[in-house]
């Protein structure tokens, strides 16, 4: 047999299985009914409901709005698939193709997508944790038990992270007319992701809506009452704030414990696979039969000089399944590369902000557009003279132009495209830990429109 | 009826916002905020809303009956 035949026998009645049923592993087992796969899909979830949307819940489910179980995914098509729900995989079986069951059950497979996703990271001290008033927030479960505290009107919430999801935590709170106290490591909000000029302007939109901020403090202790209900948090400057609702924002762990066993290049940091969603062996080998998608996955981009980069973006998530379910039934001539620059978006405090690109991938960031008084306008990144990201806040129009400007690697920084440009428009340092010990690496560019148009050409160094 | 946004690729033109107002509201400028599960007696509005977006951000469900798992009909 020729390996087009095997390809044809393998799309009419092989064996797929999904592990991790949200965003990513719905789309790819959509994706894989259209690309024309009439063999078995088995999709498996640790969650006992169908797939799920997320953003909701830490926006129109937290301000009471919508009810956290009506954000069931919408489907585009029939997937016809076999759904093992409620119980999480325990281990992944490549000298015979099973996924084991943490029941005991085993699935066999002949191609396998990985798509566990993140799970929220837990507050650190388990009794603490236990305290009622106590929420961390990445499921449906979560959303619903931290709306109904809100609900019930406390007297303060503590946020504990300003990153994203924390920020948007304290903006519903304080649309809710809740005190809210953030606390935060870092120097201001969104450091981390944006670098220090976006978290200033994100310090003072909280400070401005109410927010009592405070960064570089850490949390060293949830103190509970006699009926173990949290009451007070302490602080590492010994000083301390009354609440009775905390909300653990402290970012994610991703799922690949149950990966530990496989052979595969699973660990904290996500599994790493080839920018077609094949996940690599612990020797840096490439599997045929194993492929990864969403936020677990952590993929070369070209771009970015080849590093491998996991994304806890919707978008990402909807792409990668995409051309991970359409390389899972292709042959090695037709796959398609995952090539997509990373956009993300965060509603917070009535401003849209957007990213495109990877703002920590840069070392200068200037304000080409608008004005950072009055919060709207846009910013982009650059490493060593190219443009490497762009943020917006309420400005997202024009986001698609800076996305263009770093697939064409166009020099940093860029020249304003509205005559709304800064009379200050000057560089300044982006301030978060940079790229270290980079190689001169090729400098690439990226083409085409469709998954199946998206190449990669290597340019000259442009210095 | 279910609907989703991508809000990566949403923009603000609020043409949703004016069609189908109950589903889709502007948050600020041009955040958008939408219910996911809109009662089926808007889903011409919801349409009309996702054929005018500019962008094509809005997602529809597609399917009369879904293959719902047995373990979520339950639950």
């Amino acid at each position: 047999m020729t390996s087009a035949d095997n390809l044809r026998a393998f799309k009419r009645d092989g064996r797929i299985v999904i592990v991790g049923a949200s965003l990513a592993g719905l789309r790819a087992a959509e994706a894989l009914r259209a690309e024309g796969f009439t063999g078995s899909l088995t999709m498996i979830g640790d969650e006992t409901c169908e797939p799920y949307d997320r953003p909701p819940l830490s926006k129109q489910v937290l301000t009471g709005w919508v009810p956290a179980g009506d954000t069931t995914l919408p489907r585009r098509r029939d997937v016809n698939a076999e759904w093992l729900l409620g119980v999480p995989a325990s281990g992944l079986d490549l000298a015979t193709n099973h996924v084991r069951l943490a029941d005991g059950r085993e699935v066999p497979f002949d191609r396998v997508l990985i798509s566990t996703g993140v799970r929220a990271r837990p507050w650190f001290v388990e009794s603490e944790a236990a305290l009622d008033g106590v929420f961390v927030l990445r499921t449906r479960e979560h959303a619903e038990g931290l709306q109904q505290a809100l609900a019930a009107g406390p007297s303060r919430v503590l946020v504990i992270g300003a990153g994203f999801t924390g920020s948007e935590i304290a903006s519903i709170c304080r649309e809710r007319d809740i005190a809210v106290t953030v606390a935060e490591l870092a120097p201001a909000p969104l450091v981390g992701a944006l670098g220090a000029m976006i978290g200033d302007v994100a310090a003072d939109l909280q400070r401005a809506h109410g927010v009592d901020l405070r960064c570089g403090v850490k949390v060293t202790r949830l103190e509970g009452d006699d009926q173990g209900r949290l009451r007070r948090a302490h602080f590492d400057d010994g000083s301390t704030v009354d609440a009775d609702v905390a909300v653990v924002a402290l970012g994610g762990i991703r799922n690949t414990e149950w990966l530990r066993e496989s052979g595969l290049a699973a660990g904290p940091w996500g599994i790493a696979c080839d920018t077609g969603c094949r996940a690599l062996t612990l020797d840096g080998l490439i599997t045929d039969d194993v492929f990864v998608a969403g936020d677990v996955a952590r993929c070369p981009n070209p771009i970015y000089e080849y590093r491998l980069i996991s994304l806890e973006h919707w978008a990402n998530a909807v792409e990668q399944a995409e051309v991970a379910a359409h390389n899972m039934v292709s042959g090695q001539a037709d796959r398609w590369p995952h090539l997509s620059i990373p956009a993300f978006w965060s509603i917070q405090f009535g401003v849209n902000i957007k990213s495109v690109g990877v703002p920590t991938f840069a070392d200068e960031v200037v304000v080409t557009q608008g004005s950072v008084a009055d919060r709207r306008f846009v910013a982009a990144y650059g490493y060593r003279g190219r443009v490497t990201a762009a943020v917006s806040f309420n400005n997202a129009k024009w986001l698609d132009h800076y996305r263009q400007l770093i697939e064409t690697a166009a020099p940093f920084p860029p020249p304003s495209p509205t005559p709304d440009q800064p009379v200050d428009m000057k560089p300044v340092p982006v301030d978060f830990p940079g790229p270290v010990l980079l190689a001169q690496g090729a400098t690439v560019v990226v083409t085409g429109h469709d998954p199946s148009e998206r190449r990669v050409t290597a340019a000259q160094q442009n210095r | 009826m279910r609907v989703v946004v991508d809000l990566s690729r949403c923009q603000g033109y609020a043409q949703c916002a004016f069609l189908a107002p109950e589903v889709f509201r502007m948050h600020g400028e041009e955040a958008l905020m939408y219910h996911p599960s809109p009662d089926d007696a808007r889903r011409e509005q919801v349409l009309r809303a996702a054929a005018a977006c500019p962008v094509q951000a809005i997602l529809v469900d597609q399917l009369e009956d879904r293959d719902v798992p047995a373990e979520a009909a339950q639950s």
